[in-house]
C-alpha cells in the first residue's frame, strides 16, 4: 500500500458519504493508522451532490490540503457521474473507480471517460433488500475493501457496531454488516 | 494512561470541556454555532458532566449570560464562530475590562458579505485589540491542549483575562483525526477549580463590577488591563511546563520547524502550518533550505522571541488567512513590527491566501518559497495565493 492512501466519495446528500468516509477512517484508526476524514461543505439540500474524503497513512498526517489525486473514488449514485467529473485526478494506471449502479463497467466507462479499473455494484439494491432504504455507503465500503485491502472487513464490522448500535439497534447493525459482507462477496477482485 | 480517539477538531475541544467540567456553558444553538456545544450538550444530557447549560436567543445574549455567570463566580464557557462572534462583539469587548476569565473556543470562519461558511481568520483578527488572550491551533490535538492551557492562563490571579482558542473552521473543525486524550484525573488536577478572590454571589464581601468610570479612572483601569496582559507570556511558559508533565509536549510561543539554517522562511497560522511542514520536508529533500514559524500565542504577541527566531533568515514570507483592508495583513504587520529593532533585517513578503475557505495546496506554498528564495520580493506589496486572475 502507498504511504498515504486517499479516497474520495461522491454521493447525494442523505446517502451517507460523510459517515462512509468516517467509517472507513475509523476502521483504519482501529488498525493503528493515522487518519483524516473530512466532508466538503456547501449549502446542502437532500439530494444535492456531496463529496467526502478519507486519508489513511502509516505516518502522522500533517497536511490539510484537499485530496486531488485519490487512489480510489466511490460514486454512490451513478446519476452524479453525468454532471460531476467523478474520475477527475484519478490515475488511470493505479486508480480505482467503484460505482453504485446496475449498469456494466463498460457503460460507466462511457459515461465517465475513465480508462482505468472500474468496478460496479448494485449497492442500492443490497441496501433496499436488507434495510428497505437507499443507504449504499456500507455496501460500497464492502466493495472498496475487497478490491484494495485498505482495511480489514473485521475492522469495518467493529466500527459499524460502535457507531450504530446505540442509535439504530442490534437488528439494523446486523443488517448493515450483512450488506457489507454481501457486497464484499459480490465484487470480483 | 492516555487514550487515542478518532475525533473532529470540535469534538476534541468538547473533550477538553468535558474534562474541565465548567459550572456553566452558554450557547445559542443555531448556525453559525459549531458542533462543540452540540457534543458538549450530549455530555450534559448523559450526566457525564454536571455543567448547567443555558440556551439563549442570540450570540449577544450568549456572551451576556456568560459574563453574568462568570461575575457570579462560576467557571463559564461558550463557543462561537464568524457571524456569531460578530454579533456578540459588544459584550466580548467588555469582558477584558471586567477581568472575567472566560475561555471561548472559536472555530475560525469567514465574515459576511458575501455569505460564506468556510474557513478564514477574519472573525478573530477583528478582535485582536480588545484584550483577549488568543491562541491558535494547528489541529484538533493542539486545540484540545490549548483549551487546558487557556483555562489556567485566564484564571491565573495575576492575569484574570478572557482567552480565545482558535482552530480552522471545517479544515480541522469538521475533520476527524487521531487525537490523544490525556488521563481525566491528571487533567482535572491540572485545571483545578476556579477560586475567584471576589465574586458577586459572595454576599459577605460585596463588590461592584462594571461601574461607570469617566475620565477620572477609565484610563487607569485600561492601563491595569495591559499590565495583566504583560504577565501572560511568563505564565504561559510556566503553565506549559506543568502541562508538559502530562502530555510530554512543549508549549512554546510559536513552533519553529527547520528554521535554524533556513535561506527562506514562511510564517503561517493553524492548519496551513501542517501543510507547510510537509512542503518544507519535500523542498529540503531537494536541497532547498526552507523553514517555518507557526505562531501559537498571538495575543499577547511575542515580538522579542519572534525577532530572535527570524533575525538571521535572509527572506521571510508571511501568509495571512485574512485581510486588514487598507493596511498590512494582521500576521504580516506583527512580523514586520517584530523585526524593526534589528539593524539588518530579513527581506519580507506579504501573502494573503485562503479567504472564505479557498483551498491551499503544498504546491502553492512551494511556489511562495521559491519566490522567496529568488529574492524577488517587495515588503510593501501584498501578493495573493490562489486568487483567480
Amino acid at each position: 500500500m502507498k504511504e498515504i492512501y486517499e479516497v474520495r466519495m461522491h454521493a447525494r446528500a442523505g446517502q451517507g458519504a460523510k459517515s462512509g468516509s468516517q467509517l472507513l477512517a475509523e476502521s483504519a484508526f482501529k488498525l493503528g493508522k493515522w487518519i483524516q476524514s473530512f466532508p466538503e461543505y456547501g449549502s446542502e439540500r437532500r439530494g444535492a451532490p456531496t463529496v467526502s474524503y478519507t486519508r489513511i497513512s502509516d505516518k502522522q498526517l500533517r497536511t490539510h490540503e484537499p485530496i486531488v489525486n485519490p487512489d480510489a473514488v466511490l460514486v454512490f449514485d451513478q446519476g452524479i457521474a453525468g454532471s460531476v467529473p467523478v474520475a477527475q485526478g484519478l490515475c488511470e494506471k493505479h486508480g480505482i473507480l467503484i460505482v453504485n449502479t446496475t449498469k456494466s463497467a463498460e457503460e460507466i466507462r462511457k459515461i465517465t471517460g475513465f480508462n482505468g479499473k472500474i468496478y460496479t455494484l448494485d449497492a442500492t439494491g443490497i441496501s433496499l433488500k436488507l434495510l428497505g432504504i437507499d443507504a449504499p455507503n456500507v455496501p460500497m465500503l464492502g466493495a472498496l475493501i475487497k478490491v484494495t485491502d485498505v482495511v480489514s472487513i473485521e475492522s469495518v464490522e467493529d466500527v459499524i457496531g460502535e457507531h450504530f448500535l446505540a442509535t439504530l439497534g442490534e437488528e439494523k447493525v446486523k443488517k448493515n454488516i450483512e450488506g457489507l459482507r454481501e457486497a464484499w462477496k459480490e465484487i470480483a477482485k | 494512561m492516555s487514550t487515542w480517539k478518532p475525533l473532529s477538531g470540535t469534538q476534541a475541544v468538547a473533550e477538553a470541556m468535558r474534562q474541565i467540567n465548567p459550572d456553566v456553558v452558554v450557547a445559542y444553538p443555531i448556525t453559525p454555532q459549531t458542533p462543540i456545544v452540540e457534543f458538549f450538550a450530549q455530555y450534559v444530557a448523559n450526566g457525564i458532566v454536571d455543567t448547567e447549560t443555558i440556551p439563549v436567543e442570540s450570540e449577544h445574549s450568549a456572551m451576556s449570560a456568560t459574563v453574568g455567570a462568570a461575575a457570579a463566580g462560576a467557571r463559564v464557557m461558550c463557543a462561537t464562530a464568524s457571524q456569531g462572534l460578530a454579533l456578540m462583539w459588544e459584550v466580548v469587548a467588555a469582558v477584558p475590562g471586567l477581568r472575567l476569565p472566560i475561555v471561548m473556543p472559536v472555530v475560525n470562519r469567514a465574515l459576511s458579505a458575501p455569505i460564506n461558511i468556510h474557513c478564514d481568520h477574519s472573525d478573530t483578527m477583528g478582535a485582536t485589540t480588545i484584550g483577549w488572550i488568543q491562541i491558535f491551533s494547528e489541529n484538533g490535538q493542539e486545540a484540545y491542549e490549548n483549551m487546558l492551557l487557556a483555562i489556567r492562563l485566564a484564571e491565573h490571579p495575576d492575569i484574570l483575562l478572557p482567552a480565545m482558542v482558535m482552530q480552522d473552521g471545517f479544515i480541522t473543525g469538521h475533520s476527524v483525526e487521531n487525537v490523544e486524550i490525556f488521563d481525566d484525573d491528571k487533567v482535572k488536577a491540572f485545571v483545578g477549580e476556579r477560586n475567584p478572590d471576589r465574586y458577586l454571589l459572595d454576599t459577605e464581601h460585596p463588590y461592584t463590577i462594571g461601574p461607570l468610570a469617566l475620565p477620572d479612572y477609565y484610563f487607569e483601569i485600561k492601563r491595569q488591563q495591559e499590565e495583566a496582559m504583560r504577565q501572560v507570556k511568563k505564565i504561559y511558559l510556566e503553565t506549559g511546563k506543568e502541562l508538559s508533565k502530562i502530555t510530554g509536549k512543549e508549549y512554546p510561543y510559536f513552533e519553529s520547524y527547520k528554521l535554524d539554517d533556513a535561506d527562506a522562511a514562511i510564517v503561517v497560522l493553524s492548519s496551513t502550518a501542517g501543510t507547510a511542514k510537509d512542503t518544507v520536508d519535500k523542498m529540503r529533500a531537494e536541497g532547498k533550505k526552507v523553514g517555518l514559524l507557526k505562531p501559537k500565542l498571538f495575543r499577547p504577541f511575542p515580538y522579542k522571541e519572534v525577532r530572535t527566531a527570524l533575525k538571521d533568515i535572509p527572506v521571510v514570507g508571511v501568509l495571512d488567512r485574512s485581510m486588514a483592508f487598507g493596511a498590512y495583513a494582521p500576521v504580516y504587520a506583527e512580523i514586520k513590527n517584530a523585526l524593526f529593532e534589528l539593524d539588518k533585517r530579513p527581506k519580507l513578503q506579504s501573502y494573503v491566501f485562503g479567504l472564505g475557505g479557498k483551498d491551499i495546496f503544498k504546491s502553492d506554498i512551494e511556489k511562495a518559497f521559491n519566490e522567496l528564495l529568488s529574492g524577488e520580493v517587495n515588503s510593501e506589496e501584498e501578493r495573493y495565493i490562489g486568487l483567480r486572475g
